[in-house]
């Protein structure tokens, strides 16, 4: 048993501010103590810091099984904790599919040396194929509760409305809903496209994506939704109009939820001028208006979560053209810097969306999201928001470097990450 | 000039010198030996990822008349996997020690793409439905011989703009030369957003045929019915083509331009193709000096020697 202080900083979380040294102990994986002039084994400096819940991305590639030459489980949540996620949803577009037991027991053996907690998702349908359903009864009692075909929304409405149907039937152990997440792009008007349809894709000559193909798919799984009854995730909103709908929908009462990525918040159609396959992502990188009014929902609470839809390619598979290059951007260490750049909101306001909301729809809220209080567990990010620093692929911890932001110069960086009362980051850097 | 990647980086002063050095290797080509030695010691690759034996074959001669070494690298379809890294493809090109890098290929923006990886001038040969700057060239050199310049003219690019990066290319080199541009087609083959495009639009070729200077056809596709942008080749030519009863509409000193190959029957009737205001041949023509005046003007002498990337 090894006892951690965090010492010097302020704490903040749902129940306020306040001063106070924190100590964590890695064999209880609990917070033990907290007051002021703490003693431990050893000692974290958290002086001008603010030490808040871990985060909680609803949206990470991880690559594993499959193409571990991009991620693998470890790399990634390595990348997670120096972003201060203490725990990730990792999708299900794996290879093999994430849609038999086997396979999610094979991911939950990956995770164990993680330095998150890995909470695997899994398929709605056998290979996100949309034609058949995944054996979600068997894969929620080895304790999934998101079903996505991320990558590819669900197509075919009777389909949707028999997965909404079968899962809000099926009970969990835990008593925690089981949630369909719902990658929303039609696929018959975005085929073709690789960046938003408009000005830019007409420029370049690229095929694009119409912000309809999206708002389609979320119009009609508001329908369904209401229809079953059945809680719905809207993954990575990109367009104005889906969050307006979505709002509206959570106004008449209907479970919905949706969560928005950094990029989506803070880059356009515009960034694409060069051919910079790196910009290239699904749902694509909207106008100048979808951000705005992306930000609109997230200060107002239409939008619940911040996810960061990291999705890791090697550097090869993004030297091709820009039709050919995978889509898909970093996100996990560059969020919550993102997040601070670019929503005009104080720490605070940001932890609902970074911290509790998304623990709450991943079922994750008795351990992740938690205040800090004693006998909780001790899952921590420690925030250094007077940090300086430039964003380089080459200097993460992630396998991949194809990140969107490099070179921007952001302010704000976590300083240590303490998961299950272990340090996995300390000084920015991970410890194993 | 460093590269050739993109008529938009060109401006009017920029075209007319192209155009004028064009005009001076025309005479050059009039020549008993057609040939000057501009170009010795140099070496020009042609790097088609994408079949085009018409434009190949005129740079390959572009550059021969300049005396530079040419050298083909043809990455057959059937070679060509997805997989592939193009940079690395581009880095073994530049790695033989190369100057210019002439690129075709079917995605938009290749010729882009690899400007940033190698050290060699690129130039763009047609990428996707983006850019085919040297066809823009050579039809306003085109245009400029006949009708003594662009200014004022108005010209109509007819068919599947969306599609097209002759369609592209052309709208932006008329327009900056001074001509008035009309696109023409159903609105299934016109690009979703029309912003800084320096264009009018009009879904009926009868309505504008009688006041144009340029009619110019764009080849049309027979898979597009597949995706739903026309109902029938019948009713395409019936609509959209130049018939010969449209012709009859055309001003007699007016132009018919096409970038070939040609769909006699379909966007052009073959009798029209053969009309004496059918300058298809002229373009074909022209097309050497223009690719000879832009590899002069990118890798001939004193041009960006020593720069960097």
């Amino acid at each position: 048993m090894t006892t951690t202080v965090i010492k010097g900083g302020r704490l903040l979380d749902q129940t306020g501010e306040r001063e106070g040294d924190v100590v964590v102990d890695d064999a209880t994986g609990t917070i033990i103590e907290i007051g002021s002039d703490l003693h431990a084994d050893r000692v974290i400096d958290a002086s001008g810091c603010v030490t808040t819940p871990g985060f909680v991305d609803l949206h990470v590639h991880m690559r594993q099984p499959g193409n571990e030459a991009a991620e693998t489980i470890l790399t990634a949540s390595r990348a997670a904790a120096r972003g201060g996620f203490t725990a990730v949803v990792a999708m299900p577009n794996t290879t093999p599919c994430m849609d038999d037991p086997a396979v999610i027991r094979q991911v939950l053996t990956f995770a164990e040396e993680a330095l998150c907690e890995v909470k695997p998702s899994a398929a709605i349908s056998l290979g996100r194929n949309g034609t058949q359903l995944a054996p979600m009864g068997e894969l929620a009692e080895l304790g999934v509760r998101m079903f996505t075909d991320d990558g590819t929304g669900v197509q075919d409405d009777l389909f949707m409305r028999r997965a909404l149907e079968y899962a809000g039937s099926l009970s969990s152990d835990d008593g925690v809903p089981i949630v369909l997440s719902q990658h929303c792009e039609v696929a018959a008007l975005s085929l073709g496209g690789v960046m938003h349809e408009g000005e830019w894709s007409s420029r370049l000559g690229l095929g694009g994506q119409p912000a309809e193909a999206e708002e389609l798919m979320v119009m009609r799984d508001i329908a369904l939704s209401r229809l079953t009854g059945v809680r719905v995730h809207f993954q990575h909103l990109s367009t104005a109009r889906s969050v307006e709908m979505v709002r509206s929908a959570k106004a008449a009462g209907l479970a919905v939820t949706a969560e928005a990525t950094p990029h989506h918040f803070s880059l356009t159609d515009a960034c694409c001028a060069d051919y910079d396959s790196n910009f290239k992502v699904h749902p694509p990188l909207r106008t100048g208006a979808d951000v705005a009014a992306i930000k609109d929902g997230l200060r107002d609470g239409t939008i619940d979560a911040i996810a960061t839809d990291h999705a890791p390619h090697t550097p090869d598979s993004k030297e091709r053209s820009f039709d050919d290059a995978p889509p898909g951007m970093l996100g996990l260490e560059t969020a919550l810097a993102i997040a601070l750049d670019e929503l005009d909101l104080p720490l605070e306001a940001l932890l609902p969306m970074l911290c509790w909301q998304p623990a709450a729809i991943a079922g994750l809220a008795d351990r992740h999201g938690l205040p800090i209080e004693v006998g909780n567990r001790a899952n921590l990010a420690v925030i250094d928001l007077a940090q300086r620093w430039t964003v380089s692929g080459a200097d993460m911890a992630s396998k991949a470097r194809n990140t969107p932001f490099e070179g921007r110069e952001l302010t704000g960086r976590v300083r240590h990450t303490i998961y299950n009362g272990e340090v996995v980051v300390e000084h920015g850097e991970v410890t194993r | 000039m460093r590269h050739l990647l993109s008529i938009d980086h060109l401006d009017a002063d920029d075209l007319t010198d192209l155009l004028d050095l064009a005009d001076h290797f025309a005479r050059v080509l009039e020549r008993d030996v057609p040939k000057v030695p501009a170009l010795r010691g140099k070496t020009v690759v042609l790097a088609f990822f994408e079949d085009s034996t018409r434009t190949r074959t005129s740079f390959d001669l572009a550059a021969r008349r300049l005396s530079a070494d040419v050298v083909n690298f043809s990455v057959s379809q059937s070679s060509l996997t997805k997989g592939e890294s193009l940079r690395d493809t581009v880095e073994t090109i530049s790695a033989m020690g190369v100057d210019a890098i002439v690129v075709r290929h079917r995605s938009s923006g290749v010729p882009s793409q690899i400007s940033r990886w190698t050290n060699a001038a690129v130039i763009n040969a047609g990428d996707g439905w983006h850019q085919h700057p040297t066809q823009a060239l050579l039809d306003a050199y085109t245009i400029r011989q006949r009708l003594g310049s662009l200014e004022g003219k108005r010209i109509a690019l007819c068919g599947d703009i969306n599609h097209s990066r002759v369609a592209r290319s052309n709208a932006h080199a008329f327009s900056a030369l001074g001509a008035e541009v009309v696109l023409v087609g159903p609105q299934t083959m016109l690009p979703a957003s029309l912003v800084g495009w320096p264009v009018t639009v009009s879904h009926s070729l009868d309505d504008v045929i009688g006041e144009l200077d340029v009619a110019y056809l764009l080849r049309i596709q027979n898979e597009r019915i597949n995706d739903a942008l026309f109902p029938t080749v019948r009713e395409y030519r019936r609509l959209f083509g130049l018939t010969s009863e449209r012709a009859a509409h055309l001003k007699p000193d007016a132009l018919i331009m096409h970038p070939g190959p040609m769909n006699r029957g379909v966007e052009i009737d073959p009798d029209v193709a053969d009309d004496p205001r059918a300058v298809v041949l002229d373009q074909v023509s022209a097309g050497i000096p223009i690719r000879m005046a832009v590899l002069f003007s990118t890798i001939g002498p004193g041009q960006f020697e020593g720069e960097d990337s």
